[in-house]
Formats: structure tokens, sequence, C-alpha cells
């Protein structure tokens, strides 16, 4: 006889995860997640980079100022690929959920296990990230190394926004709208400039974004510029993915009792 | 082959306002955050011009060039593959030769469009000194983007492994519009990969567009780089008739 | 004690005035086998939702194994299997994965599941696909499949959703022999099927639903005793004659648009009467009645959906 699984089942589905993927080495799928931030690394960073010299105000190499913000949003768009289109396809095409359903995994188990799968993901990310950073010599702090688990917050954030969008998307042309808010806040957030050249008001928006405080969470840590400021974008990103995780954990109650 | 091409132009009625929206939002962001934002750090000039106006043409040329990839890429794929759009079409008296030129010809009118809206978008930005640059920049662009179109075209129809696609799209494409001096001068690059750079289309469309755009443009460059482009065209065209008969009729 | 007792059991949905399950009440006994049969939209699969306790009966009273489904749904559904419409096999797996991951969802040991994963797939004649991916499996295989996912828990009560639309008949006897097999180990089955051959195959019990109530209940002999005769003769005229042709023969015959069908016990002393009449059918089949003519009766001719 078997015993009913706890916390609604959320390990089983991360254990799902983890299973499919076994073909994989947490190291190819680092290297497949890092190996677009590295780009973009290498034409910002070096590239352009050579072009700016040392970052006025904070006085560091421009690819040493760009690194920390990268591993953030590669962090990010681990967990939200995760979330997004792949959770979409079991949900609405391969109806893997449904089938969950009638075994003693609960709704909110399956939630939680998709996001814990998201966050586990990023990790992976993370660390790869981290090494590049360290081998690119761009690491200005022993502190960098607490910015793989200030990423966690980030990627507890997105993804939990990421399983909210998946549940309330109505095809694939929904994820366009996801595209259009993740663009602009990519390109926006200080990823490659800091918030200073920006005017107050531009500023306000800004400084308003989920990414702009993961970012300042790891570039803070990864720069050593400790202050209690960075508690508050932490306290952010959770406050952020708290209300994203409990919008999704509603929707996904609704959707599935129908 | 315009019967081909109104097939797709009346798909395209339900789609295009949201296509050009897209068209204009992406060079807009880019020109902001890259073009200003990130220029705003920059000392001094790039190639003896501010970085906005070394960036503009060379993000245009690297837009067109995605754009294309895309739409030829994916697109093609898409229309052989799941939803058989040119098994339907050659079921017809349409030839797979007008099958493809049509897909083509669309494929270039929606390139020709995403570079008007970037052109516009630069010359709000005033980065134009006439609108006869403005003029010339325009089907430099639409070139740049249609010539790889073509040979990708030519490719993707006999794709049917879509993560293929992905793949070329990660490590071909994706390098090419980081490094072909769209976002940093490609002088900057250590000696070999600046000569692979120059064997690549993306780096003779992007110096295309921007010496047409700051002025700068000799006949023989321009010359050198609408030959290569050209002739990747032609080539593609080639092959691509081929390789659709070859698939289409099985 | 019934395994299943539902009584006045309604189901509606938020936002309409349709009850899709209209207040029924039936009661299904250890291991037998328990058929729905109704047209699309009957409230056939609503109410399999809430037999698998994954949808709450708006109204009336459910118990499942003496239980409550909406206090102890959980605890439940690691007693019941199901095998939903669309199977909903984990695409991503293989064969053997998809069992041994299931049976993980239900609390069982990832050893237990090795033994038991081999036993099913004997059991599903899948044992040479093992290590197959499932996109690769045709319709008929990814049905055994499903059936031998529901059973790694070794479930009480097996639920099945229209279990052969869609397959070939070879597929069909196939999976007709597995169920079979099942029902004399003694798991209980409860079925939907528009099929009326199947629901003779398998059920001892049946009712026939319709818009959302049960229309009536019983062995499927007793259905057909109950609304048809013994047999049917199938009478074809060129258009336009058959309403004259009814006219004239008078008895038990309906009407539809491309035949005649007379209800008789003797299927043959109709025939003779139609030449003794001078009528000159295009054609004349004499059959036995079955659940279709049943099931036709109770719920209609036209289209439902």
């Amino acid at each position: 006889m078997s015993r009913l699984p706890a916390a609604g089942g959320a390990h089983l589905v991360v254990l799902r995860n983890v299973w499919v993927h076994k073909g994989g080495t947490p190291w190819t799928m680092a290297l497949f997640s890092v190996y677009e931030p590295i780009l973009y690394l290498l034409a910002l960073g070096v590239g352009v980079g050579a072009l700016v010299g040392r970052v006025p105000g904070v006085d560091v190499p421009y690819a040493a100022f760009v690194a920390p913000a990268l591993l953030a949003t590669a962090m990010m768009n681990s967990a939200l690929e995760e979330t997004t289109q792949t959770v979409y396809g079991k949900l609405a095409f391969d109806r893997y959920y449904h089938s969950l359903l009638v075994t003693p995994v609960t709704t909110r188990g399956m939630v939680a296990g998709e996001l814990l799968w998201a966050v586990l993901r990023a990790l992976i990310t993370g660390v790869g990230f981290l090494a590049v950073i360290v081998v690119f010599g761009l690491a200005r702090s022993p502190l960098v190394i607490l910015a793989v688990p200030a990423g966690l917050l980030t990627a507890f954030a997105f993804g939990a926004a990421g399983l909210a969008a998946a549940a309330y998307a109505r095809g694939w042309h929904s994820f366009q709208y996801v595209q259009l808010v993740m663009l602009p806040m990519f390109l926006f957030a200080t990823t490659f400039y800091p918030v200073t050249v920006y005017t107050d008001w531009v500023r306000m928006l800004v400084e308003a974004l989920p990414l702009y405080h993961a970012i300042e969470l790891s570039r803070g840590l990864a720069l050593g510029e400790v202050g209690p400021g960075l508690l508050l974008n932490a306290a952010y990103l959770v406050v952020f993915g708290g209300v994203m995780l409990a919008v999704a954990q509603s929707r996904w109650a609704t959707l599935m009792a129908r | 082959m315009s019967r081909a091409l109104a097939y797709w132009l009346f798909r395209y009625r339900r789609t295009w306002q949201g296509t050009i929206v897209v068209s204009v939002a992406n060079p807009l962001l880019f020109l902001l955050a890259i073009g200003a934002g990130l220029g705003s750090l920059v000392r001094g000039d790039v190639e003896g011009v501010p970085y906005l106006e070394f960036f503009a043409p060379g993000m245009l040329a690297a837009a067109a060039f995605q754009n294309a990839f895309i739409d030829a890429g994916f697109g093609v794929a898409t229309a052989r593959g799941r939803e058989r759009v040119y098994q339907t079409a050659v079921a017809t008296p349409l030839s797979p030769g007008a099958v493809m030129g049509g897909h083509l010809l669309f494929i270039g009118l929606r390139v020709f469009v995403g570079a008007l809206a970037f052109v516009l978008v630069m010359a709000a930005f005033g980065l134009f000194s006439s609108a006869g640059t403005a003029l010339a920049v325009l089907p430099a662009a639409t070139l740049t983007g249609v010539a790889p179109a073509t040979v990708v075209a030519a490719w993707a129809v006999t794709v049917t492994d879509f993560p293929r696609l992905n793949t070329v799209f990660r490590f071909v494409v994706m390098p090419m519009y980081l490094f072909s001096g769209t976002f940093f001068s490609v002088e900057q690059l250590p000696a070999a990969l600046q000569s692979l750079m120059y064997a690549l289309p993306l780096w003779h469309g992007a110096d295309l567009c921007r010496s047409l755009a700051l002025g700068t443009a000799t006949p023989g460059m321009t010359l050198l780089h609408v030959a290569y482009l050209g002739a990747l065209a032609v080539a593609g065209v080639l092959v691509g008739r081929a390789t659709f008969r070859k698939v289409l009729y099985v | 004690m019934a395994l299943i007792e539902a009584s006045g059991l309604e189901k509606g949905y938020p936002g309409t005035d349709v009850r899709a399950v209209a207040g029924i009440g039936f009661q299904v006994e250890r291991g037998e086998a328990f058929g729905f049969l109704g047209p699309n939209g009957a409230g056939k699969s609503s109410t399999m939702r809430m037999l698998a306790c994954v949808s709450q009966p708006s109204g009336g009273s459910l118990r499942i194994l003496g239980q409550d489904p909406v206090t102890h749904g959980r605890e439940l559904r690691a007693r019941l299997g199901v095998v939903p419409q669309d199977d909903a096999l984990d695409l991503q797996l293989t064969v053997r994965e998809n069992l041994i991951v299931y049976g993980l969802y239900f609390g069982l040991s990832l050893k237990h599941m090795r033994a038991r994963s081999a036993e099913l797939l004997e059991f599903a004649q899948l044992a040479d696909k093992a290590g197959e991916r499932v996109e690769h499996l045709s319709g008929g295989m990814r049905r055994r499949l499903t059936i031998a996912r529901s059973l790694v828990n070794d479930p009480e009560i097996l639920l099945l959703d229209e279990p052969t639309t869609g397959l070939d008949p070879q597929a069909r006897h196939i999976l007709w022999d597995r169920l079979f097999r099942l029902k004399n180990s003694g798991v209980t089955l409860i079925l939907t099927t528009h099929y009326m051959d199947e629901a003779e195959q398998l059920c001892d019990r049946l009712v026939i639903m319709d818009k959302g109530l049960i229309a009536d209940e019983g062995t499927p002999r007793e259905l057909i005793d109950r609304h048809v005769t013994r047999e049917v003769l199938e009478l074809r005229f060129p258009p336009g004659e058959q309403q004259q042709a009814a006219d004239k023969l008078g008895g038990d015959v309906e009407v539809l648009p491309d035949r005649l069908l007379c209800y008789a016990d003797d299927g043959d002393a109709v025939q003779a009467r139609v030449t003794e009449l001078g009528l000159q059918p295009l054609t004349a089949l004499v059959r036995r009645a079955t659940l279709e003519d049943v099931f036709l009766r109770l719920t209609g001719r036209s289209l439902t959906d």
C-alpha cells in the first residue's frame, strides 16, 4: 500500500523533470545556458567596453560592471524558460498536469514543483556563469559567490511570474506579450549602464522594475558594495515572487478545476 | 509567382498591424537603450562619429539580417512541415519555383517594411543628414536581409527537425549579429576573427548601410558589398530552385 | 455495501444555467463492469470526473469506497485508476519511464515500481517497446500503456472514458480482451462509451444517459427487451415512398430519412406481409435488435452536436 506523497507531491514533479533531462549532466546544461550571456559579455562587455573604459561613478572596468547584471538576467531567463513555454506546452498540449490531477499530486504541489525545478535550473546556470566571471578575471570581490544565491531569489520571482503567465496564456502567441515586457526590461533595467544616466522620472520608472532590483542585488554583491539597500532589493524580489506565486496558485486552481 | 505571393499577402492582412508595432518598437528600444544609454558612457567618437551614429546603421543591418533568418528559416520550414502550405500549392498548377519565388517576394516585402520602420525611427533621432541618405540606406538594408534569406530558404525547406533551426540561429546567426561590426568596430577584433567577419554577409551589409548613412561610401567598396550580397542572393535562388523541387516533387 | 453510491447527483458549471448532470442516482457493486452510454453532451464525462474525484458535485450525494470525495479526494484518488480519453501520456519519457514515474506520483517506491512496471508491460503486451519514446507508439499501444499506467497502484476501481474511441478493429479487440481479464481478476470497471457493441461486450449493467439524466438502467438484455422487439426488419424504398409504405404496412414502424425500421419479434413474418401487400422495397434485411436501437429510441435521432 502506498503512502500519500508529502508536500502535494512537489518533489515528484521535480524528480520527473530531472528524469527527462537525465541525458544531460548539469555541466552541459550550464554550458547551454551560459552560451548566450557569454556572447553578450564578449560583444558588449569586452567589445563596447573597450570604448567605455571605466564606468563613471562606479569606477570599475565596464565588463566587470556588466557581468553581474548578465548573471542575474541569465538566471532569470533560465527560470522563465522552464516556466513559460515549457509549462504551457505540457499544460495545453501534452495535458501532463491533467494526468497528474487523478493522482495524489495536488495542484499546489504541481505549481510548487515546477517553481522549485525552475529555481534549480537557474542555480545550474548561475554556477556556470559565476565560473565564467572568475575565468574572465571579472570577480572584484569574494562576495561575488553570493550573487548566485541572490539570483535564486530572482529565479523565484520570475519563475512564479512565468507560471502565472503560462496559466493565463491563450495560445503560443500570448508569449509575444511576455517578450514585449521582457525585452525592454532587459534593455533598460540598468543591465548596460548605471541608473544615473536617466532623468529623475525615468529613473523612478526603472526602479520599479523587478529586474532592476535583481541586478542591483547581483551587482552590489559582485562589486563588494554591500549596504542595507541590498536587503531592500532582496525584499522586493521576495514580495514580488510571493504575490506572483499567489496569483499563479489561484489561477492554476481555477484552471485545473475545469 | 504572383499567385504564391498573393497567398502570403492574404494571410498577412490579419497580422500586419502587430508586426508593424514590433518593427517600430524594436529599433526604438535598441537605439534608446544601447545607442543613447550605453552610448552616453562611450568616451569620444567611434570611427569618427558619436556612438549612436555608429551603432544605428549597424543595428539596422543586423535587424534586417536577423528578421530575414527568422522569416526564411522558421517561416519556410513551417510552411513545408507543420502547415503543409507548399504541398497544397504544388497540387495546383503552381511550380516549386513559383512557390519559392512567391514566398521569397513576401519575405523581401517584410524585410523592406522592417527596414523602412527602422529608417523612419533613425530619421526621428535626426541621424540622417538628408532625405537622399535615408533613401540610399533603405535598399541597402533590404538587400542585407534578402541576400541571406534566399540561401536560408533553400536550406530550410529541407529541414524537418525544427531544433536544428534553433541551433543554427544560436551558433551562427547570434555571433554574426553581435560581432559583424554592429555593436562595435570589427577592427577591435583579433586579426583572424576580423578576416572571418569580412568573409561573412552581415559585415558587408553593415558596412554598406553605415557608409551610406554616414556619407563615407566609396564607389569601390559600395560596388564590392552590393556584388557580394547580390551574388549570394542569386546563388540562394539557384540552389533553392533545386531543393524546393526535390522536396516538393517527391 | 456498494462501492459507489450516488443519489440526486448534479453538476453545473459557473456562468451557465445548464446542468451537465441534472440529478442522477446509481450504485456500482464490487467486481462488476458498469457502463455509461449516451450521446455527446449527455453528461457522461462530467459524471466520470466526479467519480475520479477531480470535480466537485454541485448537488446530491456521492460516496466512493464509503468515503466522501470532496473531503477525502486525495486519499480516494490513491485508490482509483483513471484512463482518460486523450491518454495524456508523458511524451518526453519512454514507455517504461511513464509507468515508473507515474507510480512515484502515488508515493510508491522506485524499487517497487521497477518490478511492477515489468509486470504491467507484460500485461499490456508492450514489453518489447519498453525503451521506446511514447510518440513512436500506435494509438492502440498508447491506449494499452494508459491502461497499464492506471494500474500502477492496484486500483480497486478503474474508470475508463471512451476506452476504444479512434482505435482500429484489431486494437479494440485486444483491448477488450485485456479489460475482460482485469474484470475477471476482480477489478471494478466503470466506463463510458458510445459504441453499442462495446457496451454489450463489456458491461454487466449500464445506464443510458441523455441531457444530464438517466433515461434507463439495466443489463444489455433487459434494456433490449424493455424498449425494442427481438428483431428488426430494415426496408429501403426509393426516396419519397417511405412514408407511404409505412402507412400501408402499419404496426411498430419507424421512418428514417433513408429507410424504414419495422420492430417485430418475428422479422421474417413482417417481410412476408410486405410481399403480400405488394410493396417492392429496394432492399430488405432482418437482424437482431441491438443496444443501438434502444439507444436511438431513448435519446432520439437528431444530431446532438
